[in-house]
């Protein structure tokens, strides 16, 4: 509470006066200490409890002993940093404890032999059985995903980026943007409607999942790879033209060439959203219990189907529930890692 | 398509050789034919993308009509149908659809903002982005994931706030009629609300960052705090961003399907009362509940209640789209 530097005649003016910079981390303290105490007093202390009392008293006691310090501007300047900085600190807490969770009731399953063996015989408490069906079948589906959608993509970027001019590409990629957000079951329905109207109602196949998934997928690739054909700078394409190189191979050549980190970064991140992708899958491919590596016939296991059946079914299925969450969050943050890691590694060297 | 005239080449041959213009226009020509076909090929990649989405109308409602213009004796006899036309039956779900994306929008948007306000002008510059990788991160988590956290996790954390909020303020009858454990719609929508939280503050921290850089140095030249900064300079600039982006949670929380599925006991009333269970249920949730066990025309009235689902989202993703598309070169895509 000691005044800052400032000219002597200026001291009794609160505009002037300043908290040092210490403070709010001395309230920060005093405000959990004192919550402790307080919980140590009228009940039993606990994590979640002392930081939400502690919380509170700081907001008010730094509030209150600003705004006679200070003036109510500054105190008002100090109550928006610390709500803004605990909407941050509070976003937080669900990142952090959903790991933790899912890394510690996920291990206690995991193991090499679940992720090698499958549910075929497996019924009521055993606790054997495992995921390499679900494992196969996810990869399976989401390659077949990202074979659809990949090329669609592309060539859709290219055409935004290279040839799009005029009313349709404008509605293009208007409509690209609206895609994103089509809700993931809708996809399923529509995969759904699409097999059933085309082979009749009873056909499953893993290609029904594979194209509900694209049609989430598609949009994303588009987003990612226009973003990056933008970025190739105009004078490239210049020189090529100006060798004589027709527009198609400049494309090929020269545009995709200079993107290609950057489009494997956005196709794996694109590739990493829809893998985890749970309720188009309910929908089409359903579960079995063991591998089933043919996707135009019959249905097919999925880590997120099978997480979520497990869950449903209750007792030993629980902790399979968390550990095949495990194997897919691993899955998700490996595709996500790598993305980063390619987009480091391959990106173009800027201008020498 | 071929060119097999004698004309000049105009591009891709070299008119300083004569001797090669043969071949020169040969490579021309076939050059122009592959650039026709290459461009061919893509704008019918861009016009399959229109196509797609008009499909996605037309499979459902094709798939839908059997239940839009079924008798009510056909529809009634359907076990789950607890209604006399599709209208009545999709009527409770589309009000618990509505009723939790917007609890959940309410407990999103102002977190949201104060991330995106923290990442964009409170944070240490150097920090910023691996900060906001870090709330990325959360986008990146199956939504399978986050139903098991919300179902076995996060239902007894809130058990002892609901339980406080119900004994406080059970007076007011949204807050009635508590019970354990809390498989309610508030329940559900402090998941959705995680959920959505980083599509809505990766958009608004865009636009957030796109605020002047003069009028945020004009404010501060003149005494502003930081905060009146904030106040005065970005949240006005930023305001149709932030608006745009709480309707992209919105749709995503309309569509979300796990996370209700897992935590939600079901019910199908328009009721207030957010605590207690076996109230609500959202069209995702019921589709993906229902949808395994049924054949024929209960198929059919599953896929009504997912179109009318896609209307609801369309329309907002559509709207959303529309204030973003007028000022910023940002989707959720990217």
């Amino acid at each position: 509470m000691t005044a800052d530097v400032a000219p002597a005649g200026l001291l009794a003016d609160a505009t002037y006066r300043r908290l040092p910079s210490w403070a709010p981390w001395g309230f920060a303290g005093g405000a959990l200490v004192l919550a402790f105490l307080v919980l140590l007093v009228a009940a039993t202390p606990g994590v979640p409890g002392v930081v939400a009392l502690g919380a509170a008293l700081y907001v008010l006691s730094l509030s209150i002993t600003s705004r006679i310090v200070e003036g109510p501007r500054r105190a008002a300047d100090r109550l928006a940093t610390t709500l803004v900085t605990g909407s941050f600190l509070l976003a937080l807490i669900p990142l952090v404890s959903l790991l933790l969770l899912v890394l510690t009731r996920g291990s206690t399953s995991f193991s090499w032999a679940f992720l090698t063996t499958d549910m075929v015989g497996i019924f009521g408490d055993m606790t054997d059985g495992g995921i390499q069906h679900a494992i196969v079948g996810t990869l399976m589906v989401t390659l077949a995903a990202a074979v659809i959608s990949v090329p669609i993509g592309l060539l859709t970027a290219i055409y935004l980026v290279e040839y799009g001019r005029g009313p349709l590409a404008r509605a293009i990629t208007f409509l690209v943007d609206v895609m994103t957000g089509i809700p993931s079951i809708v996809a399923g329905l529509f995969a759904f409607a699409l097999f059933t109207l085309i082979f009749g109602p009873a056909y499953r196949a893993g290609v029904m999942g594979a194209v509900a998934l694209a049609l989430l997928m598609t949009p994303v690739v588009i987003r990612s790879v226009e973003e990056m054909l933008r970025l190739v700078p105009n004078e490239l394409r210049e020189a090529s033209y100006a060798l004589g190189v027709p527009k198609w191979l400049t494309i090929v050549k020269v545009v995709l060439r200079t993107a290609a980190a950057g489009i494997v970064t956005g196709v794996m991140l694109a590739v990493a959203r829809v893998i985890g992708e749970t309720a188009p899958l309910l929908l089409t491919v359903g579960l079995v219990t063991q591998v089933n590596w043919d996707l135009f016939d019959g249905r097919m296991a999925t880590l997120p189907v099978f997480a979520y059946r497990q869950y449903e079914q209750g007792g030993t299925g629980i902790d399979r529930a968390w550990a095949a969450a495990l194997t897919l969050i691993l899955i998700v943050m490996l595709l996500n890692l790598v993305a980063r890691l390619v987009s480091r590694w391959f990106a173009p060297k800027g201008a020498r | 398509m071929a060119v097999t005239t004698s004309t000049p080449p105009q591009r891709g041959a070299d008119p300083d050789v004569p001797a090669d213009a043969a071949a020169a226009v040969r490579a021309a020509s076939t050059g122009r034919v592959a650039s026709r076909v290459f461009a061919g090929l893509s704008t019918g990649a861009g016009v399959l993308i229109l196509v797609t989405l008009a499909a996605v109308a037309v499979f459902l409602v094709l798939e839908a009509w059997p239940a839009l213009t079924a008798s009510s004796e056909d529809l009634e006899a359907i076990s789950w149908f607890n209604a006399s036309s599709v209208a009545a039956y999709v009527g409770p779900l589309v009000f618990g659809t509505l009723l939790a994306s917007v609890l959940a929008l309410l407990l999103a948007v102002p977190v949201s903002i104060g991330i995106a306000l923290f990442i964009s002008h409170y944070a240490p510059r150097r920090l910023a982005q691996g900060l906001g990788y870090l709330i990325d991160l959360l986008a990146a988590i199956p939504s399978v994931v986050y139903g098991l956290w919300g179902a076995l996790w996060l239902i007894g954390q809130l058990d002892p706030v609901f339980t406080w909020l119900s004994s406080t303020l059970g007076f007011v009858p949204l807050f009635e009629g508590y019970q354990a454990p809390a498989k309610n719609v508030l329940s559900a929508s402090v998941v959705l609300a995680v959920m959505i939280l980083p599509i809505i503050t990766a958009v608004s921290r865009e636009v957030f960052l796109q605020t002047p850089r003069l009028h945020e140095e004009a404010s501060l030249a003149l005494g502003a705090t930081r905060w009146e900064m904030v106040r005065m300079a970005v949240l006005p600039f930023g305001r149709s961003g932030v608006i745009s982006a709480a309707m992209l949670g919105l749709g995503r929380a309309l569509g979300e399907t796990m996370a209700v599925l897992m935590v939600i006991s079901p019910g199908f009333l328009y009721s207030f009362f957010l605590l207690k269970p076996g109230q609500h249920q959202t069209i995702a949730a019921n589709i993906a509940s229902k949808f395994p066990e049924s054949s024929g025309l209960s198929v059919s009235a599953l896929i009504a209640t997912g179109l009318a689902l896609f209307v609801v989202t369309f329309a907002v993703n559509f709207a959303a789209r529309w204030i973003i598309a007028r000022r910023a070169e940002f989707s959720g895509a990217n």
